[in-house]
Formats: structure tokens, C-alpha cells, sequence
């Protein structure tokens, strides 16, 4: 926060791994000498001060945790330092991070283990070994210490840092003991506290990485500059899978700054300059003929009607299924049925995708935001041409991501340009023009649900049919199975500890079939837990006033045999009160769902005044097993609700020509302040198991205020966006 | 060529005149707090201060700027100590990924200063720019807090 950045001339990614610059001779002579001083060898330094792979300590007892997993503006980096700092014993107050790089990963045999950011992992998938890694130095550092003084580990306490022999009157720091412990062994096994005793997991702790948010120092991946540097921005063929025909680059290249204008691969050209708006100016003027192919012809109209035929196609792709829906459906008395569909949608994270490479014949290196390190290695690895021993990935604070840097599509494109230019360090960046086109789109769908009812107004028999793309038969093929898309039915299931069904029908099929269009799909937080939600909920609020009940009570009946799932919808029910009447003109509705491991529901309240909704309040509950954040639980929920509610409202990305229409926010909008609920966040943390939070909420945020909308107007939305649908009394 | 004034200092910059201020500042000058998002003015991650007012920069030609108007970028507005809504931000945890809190910041700083007291009809109505992650719970109650805490040390 000073104006001293006025006369820097480069700016360096101080704020990713410190260390990491220093690892290898050929960064630090390149990127470092103006931030950060060679006092002493990087060797030398980490020597002194690691004590195991996660925790390193330096002689002023400074503490930095190492962070192997993607922060993105989830709150994990800080969780996870809480986690390893509970078993550690150390002073909060000292603690600060390190982003691991996955070179590093590689060649210490995969010591930080996986690296990828998904799913809503980070915590649950590492809490096990960053907790006992803690523990592992907490203990390896009282040996050290009690060898110092030759006394028994067992006779010595430890409190924030500092280890006390009680009987001799002695005590020393974590700081001046780490060195000797780096050479102790690590006991073969350590005990992990009981959650119920912790003191700084389970707290609201700030962020450790706030600081530098706050007064613009913190650097991007799209704010990198290193001397030399050039920016490239590229254009692939709007229409995905078509190809790039020819360009006229000599339209272009006389254009102030320009300095290359290339062909990247068969379907991608760029233009290199000194600065991004050159490189934009030119690009924006650079004669383009694309060989659009037959996906040309796609249109939303064309995709909708072939996910239409899925919806009564044959299929042997089965999720759920319990005695014969079919059959029972077949005689049924009485049959409710309804079809609905879920949008396209871009994850469109405030911060654009780039990439900053520097290629020569021996090495490549990259500096930039991934949720995938390690793939985003081998990614940079194939395109390079180079072994991936010659490879350097830097990875850096994300500045919002939501699912779409789990694909390295944008890595690669900055290789291959880079790769022209050698020894120049090309930053790559997309325009939010092209990041809109070249998402990687959360899946379209449609569903046909079908219940059979008897007269008592009793479910018999459901139907549930998914219609609709696959994000794995395109993102990750190897891991389809036979019959489909293994995560096509996220909180259907009928049991697991991942994604089931809180519902108990006496006949239910869930099937899917599956039509992947051209468009590139991707996994868009939530991932496909969001249209199930909205699917199963609306229609089950649909089965609730069909049949005169409700929509509370009627759950409660289905739900028996599902505990956890009941108990969340009971505490956000029980939060926004409902057995009691809401205000006049204001509505209810209710969602649950189970994802990510967690159980998560909403209740929300609102009203519709001449066609015009406004959202009053939600109040959502959230089962994650354990907390490790209250706090930034809070935060991940009520921002659940805005990216779900932005989808709801207005979130939609349509086809035409085979191209995606919406190009920026202005076609494209999110919710913003004006339109934001007040969010009640109830957490009902039951132990015993350890669910994301990242994610779940997503998916209730929708339903429960559709259904809010039922009870307000009487009109069941079932196509979204809300914004193509008139609410108004007519 | 262009001279501006940003941060309290004199630059001359070559551009050309179409370039949007948002480019000179961070791509010529080298102050890179000031993020793009959308280039079309949508967002507000670009927000800055020209003459104290909340600025999109991301669409404005360096053209319409003149010498003589004040820039402040997030660099600038808590340079000799952190400016209270950098302080009530920090307290509140509101950042998440943190990419257009700097836009934020400015855009609140901005409304403060012209609204000392704003009702929360106001601060949702001013407030427009875009956060994916959905700190706006946060943010609301930042300027609420920042609001209080600017009025107590005016006293």
C-alpha cells in the first residue's frame, strides 16, 4: 500500500511460493533479484528450517504451512493451515503459507499427494495426512527438544510453540529446536485429537490471506510482468471443433506494438504484443476465415430437440431403482408428469483464463492460477516437448474459478505460443469475450419426472428421467462407465457417502440418456447435484400440492429413512419458522439435497409484486460431519446462494450457429448487492464423517426459492432462467 | 502521449489515445490493483477514483482524462494508512477470491465519501459491481461498519 509501485518495473508473483522461486537457480536468476534479496543459499534455508514436508519453522519461530491445494477465494488454503497448526501446537499468531509447486510434487514422490482442487475437496481429501503431518512435528520437535536437554519426549508439554520441561525448569521454542528435529525421525504413528478439543480448528479464524486482497499487491496470474515480457492474446474458432482456415497477419502487422500474430493450432490464432489492448486492437482487426464445420447448424432450438427425444428414449443407464416404477406408472390411477430443463451455463470467475510461459530448448516454465498443479504440469510438459523433468510449474492464487481451471485447455494454448517465441516470456490472456465463448459449460438437460399417486395421496411410484450431456464423456472418458456418465447422478443415489437420495419411494427409477452436443461441457460448481436439486425438489413440492399437503409434511413422510438429510431440512424449516405464517405477500419454499458428501437444505422467503420477485430471505443448514471454519462455512454458503441464484434468475448461455451467443456480463448477467437475500447460515455438524461445503449449497438455492415462487403465484417454473419467464398475474 | 495525474504524481505515457485508462494504468505504469473483468464497463473491477468519483476504467479512453484531474488507484487510496473500509475488510473477512474487492473497495470509498451516511437502500442501489464468489452479505455490512466508524473518528 504505497506509491513506491509507481516506479517498479517488473512485478514479480511474490505472493505465490517464496520458496518455490528460489528452488531452481534458473527462476531465481530470472524473475527474483528485485523482490526478494539472496540472504542465504534457498538450499541452506529450507534445510534449516523444514521440519517435515508441510511444516516449516525458521529460527524466529515463524511458521509456514505448506498449502498443496488450489485457493481460488474458497477459504481451504486457511482451513487447512488450521488443521495442521490444531495438531502442531503452535502460536496461530505465527502462521502463515506456502503454495506448493507440482515440480516440486514430482520429484519429492508425490509427499503433498494430490494436489488437484474439486469436488469440494480440498479438506476432506487431505485432512487425514496434514492433521497427522501436524502431529508428526509437533512430535519429532519435543524429541528435539528433549534430546537437547536429555530428558524423556514424555516429560515435556507443549503450548503454542513453546515445549516446557516442567521438572527442570526448562523451555524453549519450536524456532530454535527445528533444525535438530528436521533430522529426527518421524514416529511410525501419531495420535489425532478428538475435533471436540480443538482450539484453532473449528474456529472462526481470519484468512491468512486477506492482506494483500485488500490494497491491490496481490498479484495474478493476469498481473504477472517480467522484463522482456510480451502478451498474447488468442481466438479459437467460436464454433467449438470447427477450425482455424487462414488469417491475414500482414492486415495486422505493422500495427503499433504488434510483434507476432500466429497460428497456435488447427483451430487457434494469436496475436502477440507489447501490451493487451495492442494485442486487442489487433486481434479485433485481424482478418479470420474458420472453417465452422457441420456444428455450425447446432442451434439451442436443435440441442433442445434431441434432448426431448431423450426423454422417452431406451436407455440402460440406471442410477436408482426400486421395484418397477414402469409397471406400477403403467396402472397407475393417478399420474402427475412434468418435464424440465436446466441452461447451459459459464462459470464466467472474475479473473479471465491466462497463463505466463517461458519456453527455451531445456526448459519451460509457467507461472499461473490451476485447480489441477499437477495436471497443469503435464499439460505444459506435452505441449512444450519437453520431458517433464525439464518442466516448472508456479502455481498462484486464483482469482475466482468455480470449476473451469480443473481443465488445462488455456495451459496449453499459452505453451504453444510461447513455444514460437523462444526465450521470451509470453503471458497469455483471454479477452472475457473469448473466456465467454470458450467456456467449458456447466451440461444442458432436460427431465421428464413421472409419479404415480394413490388415492391417499401417497407416492407409489417415481420416474425420474435425465435427459442430457455428460461432463465426464468429454472431460475425463476413462472414466465413464459402460452405461454412462459416473457422476450423472449426484444426489440420486440410492446410498453411499457422496451423493444420496434423501427420499425413500416404494418404486423408483432414475435413468439418464445421454446426447452430447458440441459445446464443451465442464464441471461448474455444483456440477450436476444443481439441476437434480432442481429437478427432484420442484417436483416433489409438486407431488405436495398436487395432493392437498404440505410440502414440510409430505417430505417428512418420504424421508424416514434418511435421518441426515431430514434433519437439515427440520433446522432451516425450524430457522425461517415455518409453522408459524410468514409476513403478508410473502412465500415459502422449501429444498434439500445431498452432495459432496454433505447434507445441505433451504428455506427461502419470498414475494412477487407485479410479476417482479424479490428474494426476502434464506436460511440454509448445512451437515459437513466436521467444521474447521465457521466462518468462512458462512461465506462459502451465503456465496453458494449467489451463484445459484444467478443462475436461477438469469444464467443461460444459448447457441446459435453452433456458436455461444452471450459474449459478457451484458448479455450474461449475474446477480449482484441489489438483489442479495439475507443468508442464515445454520450449521448442524454431526461428526463422524467429513463433508465439502464448497459446493452442496448450490444446488437448494434454486429450488427453494422456485417453489417459494409456486407458493406465491402459483406459477411452477420449470425451464430456466427465471428471466425468460413472466411471473406477472395475468 | 498522455499526461496524468495518478496517485499524486505526474506520468507521461505514449498510447494511443483509444487506449482505456485501465490499460495505461496497468500495462504503461505498471500499477496492476486495478483488474480487468469485462471490458465493457459491466463489472467494476476496473473501479477507480477520477476526481474522487467512482470510474470504470476499463472503457474510458485515456483521451477524456486531463492532467489535471486526480487519479486514485487501490494502490493509492490507503498509501500513507490503510483507508477505514481497507480496515472494516480486513476485520469482516469479507474478501474471498479478492479479485474485485479492489474494485469494490474504490467504489464503496467513493460512495462514502460522498454519502456519509448511506441507507442500505442506497448501498445496494450504488454498489453494482460484481462479485462471483458472493462476498455481498459482507460487503453490506462492510459499508455499514465503515460508515459508523468514519463518522466516530470525524467525531
Amino acid at each position: 500500500m504505497n506509491t513506491k509501485t509507481l516506479s517498479r518495473g517488473d512485478v514479480a508473483p511474490s505472493s505465490v511460493s517464496r520458496r518455490s522461486f528460489l528452488a531452481g537457480a534458473a527462476a531465481a536468476s530470472f524473475v527474483l533479484g528485485f523482490t526478494i534479496p539472496p540472504r542465504m543459499s534457498a538450499a541452506a534455508q529450507e534445510a534449516t528450517a523444514e521440519v517435515n514436508a508441510w511444516v516449516v519453522i525458521h529460527p524466529d519461530d515463524s511458521i509456514q504451512i505448506r498449502i498443496a491445494r488450489a485457493e481460488m477465494g474458497q477459504g481451504s488454503l486457511t482451513g487447512l493451515a488450521q488443521l495442521v497448526a490444531e495438531e502442531l501446537e503452535c502460536d496461530w499468531s505465527k502462521v502463515g503459507f506456502d503454495l506448493v509447486s507440482p515440480h516440486e510434487n514430482l520429484k519429492r514422490g508425490k509427499v503433498w499427494r494430490d494436489m488437484s482442487t474439486g469436488g469440494s475437496r480440498a479438506i476432506r481429501g487431505s485432512q487425514e495426512y496434514v492433521r497427522t503431518a501436524g502431529a508428526a512435528a509437533r512430535s519429532m520437535l519435543v524429541q528435539a527438544a528433549a534430546q537437547g536437554w536429555g530428558v524423556k519426549p514424555e516429560e515435556c508439554t507443549v503450548a503454542k510453540g513453546v515445549i516446557t520441561h516442567a521438572a527442570s525448569k526448562r523451555s524453549t521454542t519450536y524456532g530454535a529446536v527445528a533444525a535438530a528435529a528436521n533430522k529426527i525421525a518421524p514416529p511410525a504413528q501419531v495420535q489425532l485429537k478428538d475435533p471436540r478439543t480443538w482450539t484453532i480448528a473449528g474456529q472462526p479464524l481470519k484468512r491468512l490471506d486477506t492482506r494483500d486482497k485488500l490494497n491491490g499487491s496481490l498479484v495474478y496470474g493476469m498481473d504477472i510482468r517480467l522484463p522482456g515480457m510480451l502478451v498474447a492474446i488468442p481466438k479459437a474458432c467460436p464454433v467449438h471443433g470447427g477450425k482455424l482456415k487462414s488469417f491475414d497477419a500482414a492486415a495486422v502487422s505493422k500495427m503499433h506494438g504488434v510483434k507476432h500474430v500466429l497460428r497456435v493450432d488447427d483451430e487457434t490464432v494469436a496475436v502477440v504484443a507489447d501490451t493487451f489492448w495492442r494485442a486487442k486492437t489487433a486481434l479485433d482487426a485481424l482478418p479470420v476465415v474458420w472453417d465452422e464445420g457441420d456444428n455450425a447448424k447446432v442451434s439451442s432450438e436443435t440441442i433442445a430437440a434431441k434432448l426431448r427425444d431423450g426423454l422417452s428414449a431406451e436407455t440402460n443407464f440406471v442410477g436408482n431403482k426400486t421395484g418397477d416404477a414402469k409397471v406400477v406408472l403403467a396402472k397407475a390411477s393417478r399420474v402427475i408428469e412434468a418435464d424440465y430443463s436446466f441452461p447451459y451455463q459459464n462459470h464466467a470467475p472474475m479473473e479471465v483464463m491466462s497463463a505466463t510461459i517461458r519456453w527455451t530448448p531445456e526448459r519451460c516454465e509457467m507461472w499461473g492460477p490451476t485447480q489441477v498443479a499437477e495436471a497443469a504440469l503435464e499439460a505444459v510438459a506435452a505441449a512444450s516437448g519437453l520431458p517433464i523433468e525439464s518442466c516448472v510449474v508456479h502455481p498462484m492464487r486464483i482469482g475466482g474459478s468455480f470449476g473451469r481451471r480443473l481443465v488445462t485447455d488455456y495451459v496449453r494454448i499459452a505453451v504453444l505460443i510461447a513455444k514460437q517465441i523462444p526465450d521470451v516470456p509470453v503471458k497469455m490472456m483471454w479477452t472475457r469475450e473469448e473466456d465467454m465463448v470458450q467456456g467449458r459449460f456447466h451440461p444442458v438437460t432436460q427431465c421428464r419426472m413421472r409419479a404415480a399417486l394413490d388415492q391417499a395421496g401417497n407416492v407409489e411410484a417415481l420416474h425420474m428421467r435425465i435427459s442430457g450431456q455428460s461432463i465426464m464423456a468429454y472431460m475425463r472418458p476413462s472414466v465413464m462407465t459402460a452405461n454412462g456418465d459416473p457422476i450423472a447422478f449426484q444426489g440420486l443415489m440410492p446410498g453411499g457417502a457422496e451423493m444420496a437420495i434423501g427420499y425413500t419411494f416404494p418404486n423408483l427409477l432414475i435413468d439418464h440418456a445421454m446426447y452430447n452436443p458440441h459445446v464443451r461441457p465442464g464441471a461448474w460448481r455444483g456440477v450436476n447435484l444443481n439441476q437434480n436439486a432442481v429437478y427432484l425438489e420442484c417436483f416433489v413440492d409438486e407431488l405436495a400440492h398436487a395432493t392437498g399437503q404440505d410440502p414440510l409434511a409430505f417430505r417428512r413422510k418420504l424421508m424416514a429413512n434418511h435421518p441426515k438429510h431430514l434433519a437439515v431440512l427440520e433446522a432451516a424449516a425450524k430457522g425461517i419458522g415455518w409453522d408459524s405464517k410468514p409476513p403478508a405477500g410473502v412465500y415459502r419454499g422449501l429444498a434439500q439435497v445431498m452432495g459432496f458428501g454433505s447434507y445441505v437444505a433451504a428455506a427461502a422467503e419470498v414475494s412477487v409484486t407485479k410479476g417482479r420477485l424479490r428474494i426476502h430471505r434464506i436460511v440454509a443448514a448445512t451437515d459437513p460431519g466436521h467444521v474447521v471454519n465457521p466462518q468462512q462455512i458462512e461465506a462459502q454458503i451465503a456465496g453458494s446462494f449467489v451463484y445459484g441464484l444467478s443462475a436461477m434468475l438469469y444464467g443461460e448461455c444459448t447457441v446459435k450457429d453452433g456458436r455461444i451467443e452471450q459474449e459478457n456480463f451484458d448479455s450474461y448477467n449475474v446477480m449482484r448487492l441489489d438483489e442479495m437475500p439475507e443468508v442464515k447460515v445454520i450449521t448442524v455438524p454431526s461428526g463422524g464423517f467429513w463433508g465439502g461445503v464448497g459446493e452442496p449449497t448450490i444446488a437448494v438455492a434454486a429450488p427453494a426459492v422456485l417453489n417459494a415462487v409456486f407458493a406465491a403465484t402459483g406459477k411452477r417454473v420449470r425451464n430456466l432462467p427465471l428471466k425468460n419467464i413472466d411471473l406477472g398475474t395475468s | 502521449m498522455a499526461r496524468l495525474n495518478i496517485n499524486g504524481k505526474f506520468l507521461d505515457v505514449d498510447v494511443e489515445e483509444d487506449t482505456p485508462l485501465l490499460w495505461v494504468i496497468r500495462d504503461h505504469v505498471g500499477l496492476t490493483g486495478t483488474k480487468y473483468g469485462c471490458g465493457v464497463g459491466q463489472c467494476g473491477a476496473c473501479t477507480l477514483h477520477v476526481d474522487g468519483v467512482a470510474t470504470r476504467s476499463c472503457a474510458l479512453p485515456v483521451s477524456a482524462v486531463t492532467a489535471d484531474q486526480k487519479i486514485v488507484t487501490i494502490e493509492g487510496l490507503g498509501a500513507d494508512k490503510p483507508h477505514p473500509v481497507q480496515e472494516v475488510w480486513a476485520e469482516l473477512d469479507v474478501a474471498q477470491c479478492g479479485y474485485c474487492q479492489v474494485g469494490m473497495i474504490m467504489a464503496v470509498s467513493s460512495l462514502l465519501a460522498q454519502n456519509a451516511k448511506p441507507s442500505e437502500d442506497d448501498i445496494r442501489s450504488e454498489i453494482s459491481n460484481i462479485c462471483r464468489c458472493g462476498t455481498y452479505p459482507r460487503v453490506l455490512a462492510g459499508v455499514q461498519l465503515a460508515a459508523q466508524r468514519m463518522a466516530a473518528n470525524k467525531g
